[in-house]
Formats: C-alpha cells, sequence, structure tokens
C-alpha cells in the first residue's frame, strides 16, 4: 500500500529537485515613501536527492518559507520569482506557466502548513480534504484513494484510522490535524513534500509525536522533503543535510551531524549556542513578595474550573517561572494575580499585604508594583501611539511626570532597553518583533515595579532575539531587584532564568520548588514528560525520547 | 497628510465638488445673484442671461434659491450628523467598555428607537414638535445616532478585547482614557467612512422631511422644498424641479467618493504613521 512513488525520468542520474541561483523579489509599500522592490531570496542555489530530507533553517525574514514554496511555483504575498531555475524531476518548472503548475502541485509536490487549524477547511470532513487532490489528479479512483488515507492515517499513528476521517477539523486536537495533514500530502505519493514550520505552534509534548510519526512517514514512503524551521533541534531529527539562511542568502550547508556539531559560520555558531544561558539560582527568602494561597479560579461563573487549589510563592529579585502546556491554566493563574479572573476562594499576598480580589478595588501602588508583560508585543501596544506615550505614559499616570522631566526619563528608559532615544518618536508598526517586546519590557519598567509577569514573553521570538530580550530581562533584575513570574512552555528557557519552577497540569500546581530540585530526580511522569520533551541538538535524540517516555502526551 | 499626487480620479473629482458646494454654502449672500425670497421675474422662466437656471413656481430666481438651499441643507445636515455621531460613537464606546447592565440598557434601547421607521418616527415627532431648525437638528440627529452607536459599539467591542487596552486596565485608567486615547484612534476610520456615509442620509432624510413639508419652512430655501414647489412644472416640461434634485443626487456622490477613498487610505491599521 505505501509503495515508493513512481518516480518519472532516469531516477539516480539526476537529482529530484534542483534549484539553481534562485532570486526572488516583492514589492513592499512602507507607509510615506514611493513602493520599493525588495529581494527575499538572493542567489540561492540547492540540491536534493530523492528520498532525502533537506532542512532549511533561519530567523523570519530569512526568505527559508518563500524558498520552501519555489518548487511549487508558488509566490505568498506577491512575491515574484525573477531569477535561477527549479529543475524538478529534471525539467524547469517555471518555464511551464500555470497549467504546468496546477499538474504539479498535490500531485508532485505537496505541501504541509504550519497551521493545520487554518489550512483545513472547516466546513468538510476530512477525509473529503485528504483525498481530494489524489483524486482530482486521476492518480487513483476514490475507495483505493481512501483505503490509501486510512494506512497513511495508521502509519501515522492517529487514534481510531477507520473512521477519523469521517470528522470536521475542529473535532480533533491540535497535533492529530497536522498528522491529518501530514498524511493529506503524502496520499497521492507524490515526490517532494515541503513542510513549513510543521510542529511549531504546538506544545512540546505534542511536538515529539508528530515529529516522530512525520519521521517515519518520510522513512517509509521515500519521499523527498524540504523541512523548514527555526529550531535547530526539530530540524537535527529529522534532516540528513541542514542548509542555514539569513537574508534572503546562504549562510552554511552541510551534512546535520557537521552543522549542529562542528558549525564554521560565526552565524551558524550562534544559533547552536543560542540556549546557552547561564543562570546562578538565589536561595528562598524568609519573607517571599508574592504569596499565592489556595487559589482556585473558574470562567463562565464558576462552571469551568481552570485553576483548582493553587498555592505559589516567589521571593523578592527573584524568578519564578511557571511551566505546562497550553490550557494547563499557567496564564489564569496571572489573571487571577492581577485581579483580571477575580478568583472565587484563596488569597494573593503581595508585598506583606493582601490584594484585592477584583482589579477596581485595588488601589493604584499595587497596580503600579505589579506590571505586565504580554507574548505578542504587536497587539500589547497601541498601534496608534508613539514609543514615547507608550513609555511616557505609565511615568504620567504614576508619577506625575510631564515635559522635560518625562522625555528625560523616557530616555533613561530607552537606554535600560540597549534602544536610543531615537526611537520614542517611531510608532510599533516601525520596530522589529525584539523591539516592540523590548519596549514593552520598558513600559513595565517605567512603573518601577517590584514585580512583573512575563506571559510566554519570547515564545513569538526567533532563538536569538529571544535570547537577546532573556539576557536583557537578567540584566534589569540584577539593576532593579525586580522579581519575575515567568509563564513558559519551553523548559530551555526556564533552566537558563528560574531560581523557582512550578509545573502544572490541568489547573493543578503538580511539582514546585527550588529549579535545582524540581529539575533533578526522581521526576513525577508529567515532569519527566515534559523534561523528554524538550528537543535536543543531538541526532537520535528523538528515538531515545520516544522510547523512554513513561505517559502519553495530553495531544495524542 | 494627505499628499495632493496620486488621489484617483474619482476621488478628486468628488473633492472638487464637494468643495464647491461647500463654497456655495459659506459664500450665498456673496455669490448669489439676487435675494433667496426675492420675486424677480415671471413664473418658470426658461434659463436666460439674468436668470442663468430660469425662475421657480413664485417667479424667483432659481439660481439664488439653490445656493441659498445648499446653505440650509448642508447646515442642517452637517450639524444633525455631528450631534448623531458625538451621541452615538460616545455611547457606543462607553456601552462596549463598561458592559453589563449599561451596555443591555442602552442596546435594547436603541434596539427599540430602531424598530420604528425612521421616517414615520421624525414624521410623527416633527407633526407635534414646532418646525423650527433646532428640533429638526436634534430629531434627526439622536434617529441617526442609533445607527452610528450600533457601528461604535461594534468597533470597540473588537479593540476592548486587545492586549493594549487590557494593558490600559492594569495600569488603572479610567474609562475616559480608554475611551478616547486607546480607542477611539483605532476606531477613527471605520467611523469617518461612516461618517461620509451618514451626511449622505441626512441630507437625503431632510430633503424627504422637507418634501412632506415638516422640514425646513418656506419661504427659507432648501432642495427638498424646493422639488416640491417645483414639481407640478414637470407635468408642463419644466425642470426646474429636476435641479435640485440633481443637486441632491450630485453631492451625495461626491461625498460618498470622498468618504471611500478617506476608508481605503486608512483601513490599514498597521502604521500608527498617519499617511491619510
Amino acid at each position: 500500500m505505501l509503495d515508493r512513488p513512481a518516480s518519472r525520468p532516469a531516477a539516480g542520474a539526476a537529482p529530484l529537485l534542483d534549484i539553481r541561483n534562485l532570486r526572488i523579489e516583492a514589492t513592499s509599500y512602507p507607509p510615506g515613501e514611493p513602493p520599493r522592490t525588495v529581494t527575499i531570496v538572493d542567489d540561492v542555489s540547492l540540491t536534493l536527492e530523492q528520498g532525502k530530507v533537506l532542512g532549511l533553517i533561519g530567523e523570519s525574514g530569512a526568505g527559508k518559507s518563500t524558498i520552501g514554496l519555489s518548487p511549487l511555483g508558488y509566490g505568498r504575498g506577491g512575491a515574484r520569482i525573477v531569477g535561477g531555475e527549479v529543475r524538478l524531476n529534471g525539467r524547469d518548472i517555471l518555464e511551464e506557466g500555470p497549467k504546468g503548475f496546477r499538474r504539479l502541485r498535490g500531485r508532485e509536490v505537496t505541501y504541509v502548513a504550519q497551521s493545520a487549524a487554518a489550512a483545513f477547511n472547516p466546513a468538510h470532513k476530512l477525509m473529503d480534504q485528504v483525498v481530494e487532490a489524489t483524486i482530482r489528479h486521476g492518480v487513483m479512483g476514490r475507495a483505493d484513494a481512501e483505503k490509501r488515507a486510512v494506512a497513511l492515517f495508521r502509519k501515522l499513528s492517529l487514534p481510531d484510522p477507520e473512521r477519523i476521517g469521517e470528522r470536521f477539523p475542529h473535532q480533533v486536537s491540535g497535533g492529530q490535524l497536522q498528522r491529518v495533514m501530514t498524511a493529506m500530502a503524502l496520499c497521492p505519493k507524490p515526490d517532494l513534500i515541503v513542510f513549513d514550520e510543521p510542529t511549531t505552534a504546538l506544545d512540546v509534548t505534542t511536538q515529539i509525536d508528530v515529529l516522530a510519526a512525520i519521521k517515519e512517514a518520510i522513512r517509509d514512503t521515500g519521499v523527498a522533503a524540504l523541512y523548514i524551521t527555526h529550531d535547530l533541534a526539530v530540524v537535527a531529527q529529522v534532516a540528513d543535510r541542514i542548509m542555514v539562511l539569513r537574508h534572503g542568502k546562504l549562510v552554511e550547508e552541510g551534512d546535520t551531524g557537521q552543522v549542529i556539531h562542528r558549525p564554521h559560520e560565526a552565524y551558524t555558531q550562534a544559533l547552536v549556542a543560542a540556549h546557552d544561558l547561564q543562570h546562578q539560582e538565589k536561595p528562598p527568602q524568609a519573607e517571599p513578595l508574592l504569596t499565592v494561597k489556595n487559589v482556585t479560579a473558574a470562567y463562565g461563573g464558576g462552571a469551568v474550573k481552570v485553576l483548582k487549589n493553587v498555592s505559589v510563592a516567589l521571593c523578592a529579585g527573584q524568578t519564578l517561572a511557571v511551566v505546562g502546556e497550553s490550557g494547563s491554566g499557567k496564564s489564569t493563574l496571572a489573571r487571577a494575580i492581577t485581579g483580571l479572573l477575580p478568583p472565587q476562594s484563596g488569597t494573593v499576598r503581595f508585598a506583606g499585604r493582601e490584594l484585592p480580589a477584583r482589579l477596581v478595588d485595588r488601589k493604584k501602588d499595587d497596580l503600579r508594583e505589579l506590571q505586565m508583560i504580554y507574548q505578542m508585543a504587536d497587539v500589547a501596544m497601541n498601534p496608534r501611539q508613539t514609543v514615547g506615550t507608550i513609555i511616557g505614559r505609565p511615568l504620567e499616570f504614576y508619577f506625575g511626570l510631564r515635559g522635560a522631566e518625562r522625555e528625560r526619563r523616557v530616555t533613561e528608559l530607552l537606554e535600560k532597553i540597549e534602544l536610543n532615544r531615537g526611537f520614542a518618536n517611531r510608532y510599533p508598526a516601525e520596530l522589529s518583533g525584539g523591539q516592540k517586546q523590548r519596549v514593552a519590557i520598558a513600559r513595565a519598567l517605567a512603573a518601577k515595579p517590584k514585580l512583573i509577569i512575563c506571559d510566554e514573553v519570547t515564545s513569538a521570538l526567533d532563538p536569538l532575539v529571544a535570547n537577546g530580550i532573556l539576557k536583557l530581562l537578567l540584566g534589569l533584575q540584577a539593576e532593579e531587584q525586580v522579581a519575575y513570574l515567568f509563564i513558559t512552555h519551553d523548559l530551555a528557557t526556564v533552566r537558563g532564568i528560574a531560581d523557582a519552577i512550578a509545573v502544572m497540569l490541568r489547573g493543578e500546581v503538580v511539582r514546585y520548588g527550588p529549579k535545582s530540585q524540581v529539575l533533578s530526580p526522581p521526576f513525577d511522569a508529567y515532569t519527566d514528560l515534559l523534561l523528554r520533551s524538550v528537543p535536543e541538538m543531538e541526532q537520535g535524540w528523538l528515538e531515545q525520547a520516544i522510547a523512554g517516555r513513561r505517559m502519553q502526551s495530553a495531544g495524542n | 497628510m494627505l499628499s495632493v499626487k496620486g488621489i484617483p480620479a474619482g476621488a478628486a473629482l468628488g473633492l472638487v465638488m464637494t468643495a464647491l458646494f461647500l463654497f456655495a454654502a459659506v459664500f450665498a449672500p456673496v455669490i448669489a445673484p439676487y435675494g433667496m425670497g426675492e420675486i424677480v421675474g415671471g413664473v418658470w422662466e426658461p434659463a436666460s442671461e439674468n436668470f442663468w437656471l430660469g425662475t421657480d413656481n413664485l417667479g424667483r430666481d432659481l439660481l439664488s434659491r439653490m445656493i441659498y438651499g445648499a446653505r440650509t441643507t448642508i447646515l442642517i445636515a452637517a450639524l444633525a450628523t455631528a450631534l448623531s455621531f458625538g451621541l452615538g460613537s460616545v455611547l457606543g464606546f462607553l456601552a462596549a467598555v463598561v458592559g453589563g447592565w449599561l451596555d443591555t440598557g442602552l442596546s435594547r434601547f436603541v434596539d427599540l428607537l430602531m424598530a420604528i421607521p425612521t421616517l414615520i418616527f421624525g414624521l410623527v415627532v416633527l407633526s407635534v414638535l414646532p418646525s423650527t431648525v433646532l428640533t429638526l437638528i436634534l430629531v434627526m440627529g439622536i434617529l441617526d445616532a442609533t445607527r452610528v452607536y450600533r457601528l461604535a459599539r461594534a468597533v470597540a467591542a473588537d479593540i476592548n478585547v486587545m492586549d493594549f487596552v487590557e494593558a490600559a486596565k492594569l495600569r488603572g485608567e479610567g474609562s475616559g482614557w480608554i475611551i478616547f486615547r486607546e480607542i477611539l484612534p483605532n476606531a477613527l476610520s471605520p467611523l469617518v467612512s461612516e461618517l461620509g456615509l451618514r451626511f449622505i442620509y441626512a441630507v437625503l432624510f431632510l430633503s424627504a422631511l422637507s418634501f412632506l413639508g415638516l422640514g425646513v419652512q418656506p419661504p427659507e430655501a432648501d432642495w427638498g422644498g424646493m422639488v416640491k414647489e417645483n414639481k407640478e412644472g414637470i407635468v408642463f416640461g419644466i425642470p426646474a424641479a429636476l435641479i435640485p434634485a440633481a443637486a441632491i443626487s450630485v453631492l451625495a456622490i461626491s461625498v460618498n467618493l470622498v468618504a471611500d477613498w478617506i476608508l481605503n487610505r486608512t483601513s490599514s491599521l498597521k502604521g500608527g504613521r498617519g499617511h491619510a
């Protein structure tokens, strides 16, 4: 059933995919300026043999997705292929035009998108969508196609493979949907699959299952793949070769082992080292700054309990990391502490006093001393306010600073976040992702808080940028003696910054204590699963991790 | 700010026409060749050197009355629109930000007002109250505010759940700051385009009321009333009634062209740098 693809011209002689001197441009329309042409991909060449996997690695804007889509003859968002050749099975697909693309897409080359939830049509059953391309291209009839789909579902370890096709996209979990999409891509027996960050949007514990399923399916069907991601540790598990890209140009290409262990270029070395943050754990103090005691909170007037009897404490100038997958209640804990979601029972003590449950009952000083930084800096700042207003408003609001004095303090804060004073006149849309998050940090600092709640502040950022933000946060902590409640799903980050850790699962704290204690055995089953799910930059890690775990991840 | 270059032809035409109407409205006494109520010739005289558009049913100069009519019509429509926007958007934002009982109460009251056809409601109210310009503006403004309220509330409800509004609430900001500094700047583009449309509806509504005899009272000139005064002439092939009617539609189209263009230029939330 899962036979190898019927490859067309003499295989072996020419590579399956041969991209030569690819050049891709797009036109951008900067506000207030004439439109200009931007080169997204500049003179990139690559070859891919049959049955091999090539990983494309780089930060956002590196052009990796644009290159990945070129074998489909597709330019996203108005990108145009202006130079070079894309040779697939020995012919240049760019010469064939729209008709050729139509024969090619969904037949010879297929695509797995980052967000399967957004890529599936919510109005059709999964099976109809999985077999559609196969039937339309006349690869096989409906009955055979559905049989093949079921076999693929089984191969990808989906539960109830016979009947999962009967469901609608919203009736399966995110990790399962991603695997159904992989089945869809494999169904027409393509020669090449383009995986565009297929596991980036998933929880770590789910990612590992999807990764294993994808890897096995690629091996067993002998299909070639381009695997696009920004996570070097992930790509190390599936790719034979890795290409590192930056600003649309090739930085380095080599065997997976060589790239991750012996990178030649400075940029690749920085990528490999991005996780190496060192943090000396501080001992707990007698009188904690924040004490959350037996807090229970619920949405919908008590119907859905999302926090059950949660107790944690955080000392002044230290970092408490709250770890868990999505839905574990870690963000709700932040909402309960800030008063956005008044708890049903339990108390929050802060700086020696008990905080009123509801936000409206809190005094200005309670609000000032407890600041928050959000995951998406984009939406956390008013797009119609300048950076100067965004940072200056807390100064005016809490300290009554005005005019030159306020301006001076804004400049000071900008310096603290390593931006120059010119940024005060910019709007958020004119900043990069990392700069936006820095401005959000400055806004929090402006209030001179004792505690900052950081809600997944680095998860939307590229690894190197995220690393810079974490270093900045640690530096500011040493300088200002501010405590962080750091909410994250990324255990690698936690190791680098935390003093204490609380592991949450379905609204409960399952493990809590100083970092050294939480991260040393014996582990409970869930912490063990979390720890084993963090990808390590080691070939063969995936197989060991799958073999060694004691508990199934929730996404299964 | 707006650059003069790169204005599409349609928008440019709309801008020029709107400017012409506004000019006529502001400088009516200066540019009108005759007085508004002055009888200067025979009944329904055709266009001539003395009377560029001819005369009306009483022998008054039609061009002069058109110019004065522009003044009355545009003034009342503009004030009614301003009132409806002030009232509708502030209440709409407040309902979205405060929520709860205030929201429910206001929204149901607006539903109640909207359930009654506007024209009939207007007719009933105006037949009871004295037909002064102030009553007209109040009635039109309040009735139109219901539409603006619904739009403003919907737009503000979307913005109110964004993280930057939550951040402002966590900072302890009051409703005033949240409404006017956080939400209003981001809700402006849909509201501005709606402003153009609402202004046109106000012109049409006023014209309809005047045509029915409950709007602007004679001898004041306004376009709807002028259509009414001259409608008998159509039977005899006299175009006097069509000229104010044409003016109404040209104004409507011109303002719409401008409003569409403004909407296109400002619909992107991405750039705070006001490029429109």
